[in-house]
């Protein structure tokens, strides 16, 4: 989910002058979207030595952690906002990371490729695991070792006590407001510890 | 084939106060430089060595083959540490053998050697005596201050000591302070020099003699330390010296990698100082900048107003990973600018001495950002 689109769709969700955390920051664009754009500050978190790189090129501010390890670094509320943007469906814990994300900052923004999107849905109505843009990697390589839908994270926000302050999903760039469960690629969820 | 390089040297008359009440003065610092200080006196950049290294740091020396400095691989025109662009010093730290005033040196309030009777210095006043000499460079601010291990406790010392003096720190394989095991390797070393019969009290000079097996000894233990299990095993495994039968003798030479420690001591033992030696691994087991603060190492860097690039190697048992995540973890609660890359490398904490591309992509990136923010 690279596209300027939904990286302004989302960089919407982050107050001007905010500190942000990024887990799993990729190459930086974000936050240097953020920083440029937003007046924001903040660090990258990434575990891949390339990604890390690319940080430090772009003059970001980047962590190199294993988030499968926790975020034992970061002081509880250190951060205005938290930033897992497609990081969730890659980490072993992601209920612990989640509840971490809620921990370290004011707010969180996760975002993670829908499965209930429905063309996921038709080619498991065919038998078949779903191939498709968001999802382009075939069941027996993909990286995506968590796979949930949109209705999921509402109830695994509401079992961790997690304030949702916005959601929605992403299509193409655009939120999608309505019926989001089956009509986005992509889930959105803005939130806050209770 | 490397550039030229030429050591130089500042005399300081003044009195140096050191942090154990003691002075010193009258002394001489070794150092060398590499590049061209710009106009606006902004490009300069110091690099802090560790525990047997020097000033020579890049380049080599006319007519010595081999002589290349300890950190030649990050350092010179085209590389990491670009010195078309950096103005880079390497200083020798007071107390060591290679050239500054040192335990071999005549002490002038008494016209004697000081041998054992040199001061105890510490990485603080290593530090001020930097400064010192940048003051007669006439460099105000650093664009930035680098080192591995003990060089990665003086950039940190730096920035705590001189807060306004740099912009940024790099800080590879280092730690807030050494760990009980990592004084207890040092101290094993101190106790082979001392316990050597030509120590003297560390007045051997007087008599004609080296504690070289104290040196020898010291050396091994250390060599130990910064190979990793992995990287000893590839490259010495049980591999018997000769042959293939056992010779069944228990003082003989019989693996390959008792050879290669008797080697690394003798060669070391021809070198180095015996009471450098002791004055280094001391200063090494002092520096501990939280220690006025209760410990609270978080207090301690709150002076730091440097950005960070902080980097570790996964294989690094003497200074390992999490000692610099405690940096790192201290910077972020201080809300300053920090990176870090953990670099997974196979060699120890010989590593940031070596060629590794990540390690080598990392530093270079990061003096590229220098660079461009020193030209913005």
């Amino acid at each position: 989910m690279t596209d300027k689109a939904a990286m302004q769709a989302l960089a919407r969700l982050v107050p001007p002058g905010s500190r942000v955390l990024d887990l799993g920051c990729g190459n930086g664009a974000m936050l240097d979207y953020l920083q440029r754009e937003r007046g924001c500050s903040g660090y990258g978190v990434e575990i891949d030595d390339a990604n890390v790189l690319a940080c430090v090129q772009r003059g970001v501010d980047v962590i190199q952690l294993n988030l499968d390890e926790g975020l034992a670094m970061f002081d509880d509320n250190s951060f205005d906002v938290v930033l897992q943007i497609d990081t969730l469906q890659h980490l072993r814990n992601a209920e612990t990371m989640l509840r971490e994300t809620a921990r370290v900052g004011r707010t969180g923004v996760v975002a993670f490729p829908n499965f209930a999107h429905w063309p996921n849905r038709l080619s498991i109505l065919r038998g078949r695991m779903p191939v498709t843009r968001r999802l382009p990697y075939q069941w027996y390589d993909t990286p995506n070792i968590r796979v949930g839908t949109y209705k999921d994270f509402e109830v695994l926000a509401t079992k961790n006590s997690l304030r949702i302050l916005d959601s929605f999903g992403l299509q193409d760039g655009q939120e999608v407001r309505w019926l989001p469960n089956a009509r986005a690629g992509t889930a959105v969820f803005h939130f806050e510890h209770a | 084939m490397s550039f030229l390089a030429t050591p130089q040297s500042m005399h300081f008359p003044d009195a140096l106060p050191l942090q154990s009440g003691a002075s010193i003065r009258d002394y001489h610092l070794a150092y060398e430089t590499y590049g061209q200080l710009n106009a606006e006196r902004s490009n300069a950049v110091l690099v802090c060595h560790a525990l047997n290294a020097s000033h020579h740091v890049a380049g080599r020396y006319e007519g010595q083959d081999r002589s290349e400095g300890w950190w030649d691989n990050m350092i010179g025109p085209g590389k990491s540490v670009d010195t078309n662009r950096f103005f880079v010093i390497g200083i020798n730290n007071l107390g060591s053998c290679f050239g500054s005033t040192g335990p071999m040196h005549v002490n002038p309030a008494s016209g004697q050697v000081y041998g054992a009777d040199f001061p105890v210095v510490t990485v603080e006043d290593w530090v001020n005596a930097q400064a010192r000499l940048l003051d007669g460079l006439g460099i105000g601010q650093l664009a930035a201050v680098m080192g591995g291990s003990l060089g990665g406790m003086q950039a940190l010392c730096w920035t705590l000591q001189y807060p306004e003096r740099m912009r940024h720190a790099v800080v590879v394989a280092s730690a807030p302070n050494l760990t009980a095991e990592n004084i207890a390797f040092n101290e094993v070393a101190r106790r082979a020099i001392v316990t050597d019969p030509d120590f003297h009290g560390g007045h051997f000079y007087r008599h004609g003699v080296i504690p070289k097996r104290g040196l020898r000894i010291a050396r091994m233990i250390g060599h130990i330390t910064y190979l990793s299990d992995d990287v000893m095993n590839e490259k010495f495994g049980r591999q018997l010296r000769e042959g293939i039968d056992l010779k069944y003798s228990t003082q003989d030479i019989e693996f390959q990698i008792e050879s290669y420690l008797r080697y690394q001591g003798d060669k070391f033992s021809d070198y180095f100082d015996a009471n450098t030696y002791l004055l280094i691994t001391r200063a090494l087991d002092y520096f501990d900048p939280a220690r006025a603060h209760a410990g609270n190492l978080t207090r301690a860097l709150a002076r730091a107003t440097a950005k960070f690039l902080l980097m570790s190697f996964t294989t690094d048992w003497r200074f390992s990973p999490q000692r610099s995540r405690e940096i790192v973890k201290a910077l972020l609660d201080n809300r300053r600018s920090v990176s870090y890359a953990e670099i997974d490398a196979p060699h120890g904490h010989d590593a940031f001495l070596l060629d590794d591309a990540r390690y080598m992509g990392v530093m270079r990136s990061y003096f590229d950002s220098i660079a461009k923010e020193l030209q913005a």
